[in-house]
């Protein structure tokens, strides 16, 4: 087994225990822990036996399997990153919400 | 019926008393909100008799704007007017918003295409980009997207939603208006460009980034 390899399953290993004790934190909720185990549990997967990529391009009906990893984490990355921009803008508002509430509360008692 | 002047400021010490000295004639109120400025905006508008809402940190123009309509409400306002900080419009057009207002509109703005006096050639053309994408994204053609000068009647200003913090803010609410089916009046106003108010003005990337904070607002629903 080449070194890389192995170091990726333990950090994969890494990964999933730290997702395992965010969720105990409560700071992660439980869809997201099953979505880090899969994906961890995959990138391990794929990592130590790598013919099993082959099984995933032949399903999606791309040449290699490289190719079928290449895409899949073209494919989740992006969805991440549309996830977040999503999520940043949620706080966003709520910032502003927070500090509207904090502005109009200074108005009223400055009234008159 | 009560007309409040909302004027959403960022920095604007050196020209928010003349813009409050110029309102005060054509309105009943003068809300100044101070968008976490780190001059003396605040302290001017205090002083020239304005009601000042403060943002304790910059939250940007959209936000402003719906401190200030929020603010306008409560004060029991029956016209609500945005006008910008900068000098660029003329206040003793005013009277023209509370008339077509009067004259049965839920919501005017203020075009300085109808006109087209005093605005620069790439002014128009980044003006007519706005309006593109405004009503590609929301269904909803008006000459002047992103005007500042606006007015609403009360009920307009209850039921507008803004979601979005900063510059968006201008299709948002023609996007809201188009949502909430209101009467919207466009009225030909002057813009005044000073070398101060175009120093002021937005940039390409800015433009590219207001883009996409729209298409998340149309996907978002």
């Amino acid at each position: 087994m080449l070194v890389v390899q192995i170091l990726i399953a333990v950090f994969a290993l890494f990964a999933i225990a730290r997702a395992v004790s965010q969720y105990k934190q409560g700071r992660v909720p439980r869809t997201w822990l099953a979505f880090w185990v899969f994906f961890w549990l995959g990138a391990a997967i794929v990592a130590v036996l790598p013919w099993t990529t082959e099984v995933l391009a032949r399903v999606l009906g791309v040449g290699r399997g490289v190719d079928a990893v290449m895409y899949v984490s073209l494919v989740v990355l992006f969805y991440l990153v549309f996830r977040l921009f999503v999520k940043v803008e949620d706080v966003e508002r709520q910032i502003t919400k927070l500090v509207r509430k904090v502005a109009l509360e200074e108005v009223e008692s400055a009234k008159d | 019926m009560k007309v409040v002047a909302v004027i959403p400021a960022y920095n604007e010490a050196q020209t928010i008393g003349e813009v409050i000295d110029c309102t005060r004639a054509f309105v009943d109120e003068i809300i100044v909100v101070d968008d976490g400025c780190a001059d003396r905006t605040a302290e001017i508008a205090l002083s020239r008799g304005a009601i000042v809402a403060r943002h304790v940190i910059n939250r940007g123009l959209g936000a402003a704007i719906g401190t200030g309509l929020a603010a306008g409400l409560k004060r029991g306002a029956d016209v609500l007017l945005t006008l910008d900080a900068d000098g660029q419009h003329d206040p003793s057009e005013i009277p023209g918003f509370v008339k077509a207002i009067e004259d049965g509109a839920d919501m005017v703005i203020g075009s300085r295409l109808l006109t087209r006096v005093g605005m620069p050639a790439h002014r128009q053309l980044f003006n007519w980009i706005g309006n593109f994408v405004t009503f590609a994204l929301f269904g909803k053609w008006v000459t002047d997207s992103q005007s500042g000068f606006r007015a609403f009647t009360r009920e307009a200003a209850k039921r507008i939603d803004i979601r979005t913090n900063r510059m968006e803010v201008s299709s948002e609410l023609i996007a809201e208006a188009h949502r909430n089916q209101f009467r919207l009046a466009e009225i030909p106003i002057k813009a005044i460009y000073t070398d101060y108010s175009l120093s002021k003005g937005q940039n390409f990337f800015v433009g590219i980034k207001t883009l996409l904070k729209l298409v998340v607002r149309r996907i978002s629903g």
